[in-house]
């Protein structure tokens, strides 16, 4: 059965590389994915506001237009993409005058049910089973040792979450499956300061410290992660967090689709480490 | 501290309603403040801003910085034992103030310089502006 996929903007930019490894990483297991023909913005970041339907039109949008496509999933492979589609979903679902009052409003699409299932692409990778993503080894990762970091997005709040919300192993789980090593890191669920970034970088680079320092205490090579934007304050942060304490040494970061594409013998980046 | 105690509802009623939350569920326990990544960044304790919006405080509340650092990474919801969601609270204290004030609390000028993710841009210009 094929999948609708909804890239959003970041991926077209700054996380071609989560896009481009993911799509290999799916063509090398066999799980059918489809570019959405036509998107727009998911909506982030989701509003928390009871009274606020505005804000819920973009991703409502996004669902009406999958499932007018005849989809009944929608997978996505950045964080907040998915913590958006999958609130707004569940929002809209809870009170049908709200759905009934964004489909007027929209008018010029087909209406939207609430038909529409919004998964994740690390669920896809579960279903599928760690057995499967083995066979697809050709270069196992051993003796790699890597932090599996996942953010807020991916497990709270808890309608949501793709997993166990204070310890989850999805990501664990497919790191040990292409043979790599996860080591134990409590600081991978805490929060990277998210779109402080753009307002106060210093911020975002105490928390990021933090965070690699927990990875590089228990022994990290790398640090993985699914998020546009955790990968951008954990990597790009690194410089900040350079000037700030100037003993820090560094780690890399990678999305975990990168780290499986290199199991599967597509790409070479990970010489060295 | 010392607090001006001339309770007033309009505050507490309007960020009741449009974050569907019950600000006298909280029995101040504190696990959301123990919890929280920003607290180390924060003037008021998490804790503190549900008990100034118990107690009608809002001029305190208002004027706090800890609101606008929050980011809704919703770790005080998934631990709180009440089922109290302050993430969402937070948004209604910020939302309040957005609305009636009128005042942006960042301008696209007043941003980083270097190439950020999109995502960035859009959610701090979504959280911080009316």
């Amino acid at each position: 059965m094929e999948i609708a996929y909804f890239p959003g903007c970041t991926l077209k930019t700054t996380a071609r590389a989560l896009e481009t490894s993911a799509l290999a990483v799916a063509k090398t297991l066999g799980i059918a994915i489809k570019e959405l023909p036509s998107w727009t913005c998911c909506g982030t970041c989701y509003s928390l506001a009871e009274d606020d339907l505005i804000k819920q039109v973009a991703p409502i949008r996004t669902l009406a237009r999958t499932a007018n496509l005849g989809y009944s999933i929608l997978t996505t492979l950045c964080s907040v993409c998915y913590n958006t589609l999958a609130q707004a979903n569940l929002f809209v679902k809870a009170v049908p005058t709200r759905l009934e009052k964004i489909n007027a409003f929209m008018e010029e699409e087909a209406n939207y049910a609430g038909n529409v299932e919004v998964k994740h692409f690390l669920t896809l990778l579960q279903e599928l089973g760690a057995e499967k993503v083995s066979e697809a080894v050709k270069r196992p990762l051993s003796g790699l040792k890597v932090a599996c970091y996942y953010g807020c997005l991916l497990l709270r709040p808890q309608n949501v979450a793709i997993d166990d919300p204070e310890q989850p192993s999805i990501l664990e789980n497919i790191m040990k499956s292409i043979g790599a090593e996860p080591v134990f890191f409590p600081y991978q669920v805490e929060c990277c300061g998210s779109y402080h970034t753009a307002v106060k970088p210093e911020i975002v680079a105490r928390r990021a410290h933090l965070i690699l320092e927990n990875a590089i205490e228990n022994g990290a090579d790398i640090v993985v992660t699914s998020c546009p934007l955790c990968s951008f304050n954990l990597k790009e942060r690194q410089k900040d967090i350079k000037r700030l304490y100037p003993g820090f040494k560094g780690l890399p970061v990678f999305y975990f689709t990168e780290v499986m594409a290199e199991a599967f013998g597509i790409t070479k980046i990970l010489k060295g480490i | 501290m010392r607090l001006v105690l001339k309770r007033q509802d309009d505050l507490l009623k309007k960020v009741e309603e449009i974050s569907g939350e019950n600000v006298f569920a909280c029995y101040q326990c504190g696990k959301c403040s123990a919890g929280c990544p920003m607290s180390t960044e924060m003037d008021l304790l998490p804790n503190q801003v549900i008990r100034l919006l118990q107690l009608g405080a809002n001029e305190q509340l208002l004027d706090c910085r800890t609101i606008w650092l929050c980011a809704s990474c919703f770790t005080c919801t998934a631990r709180c034992p009440k089922g109290v969601s302050l993430t969402r609270l937070m948004e209604g204290v910020r939302l309040v103030l957005l609305r009636t004030t009128k005042e942006d609390q960042v301008s696209p000028k007043e941003m980083e310089k270097e190439f950020l993710p999109q995502v960035a841009l859009i959610s701090a210009l979504r959280k911080f502006t009316t």
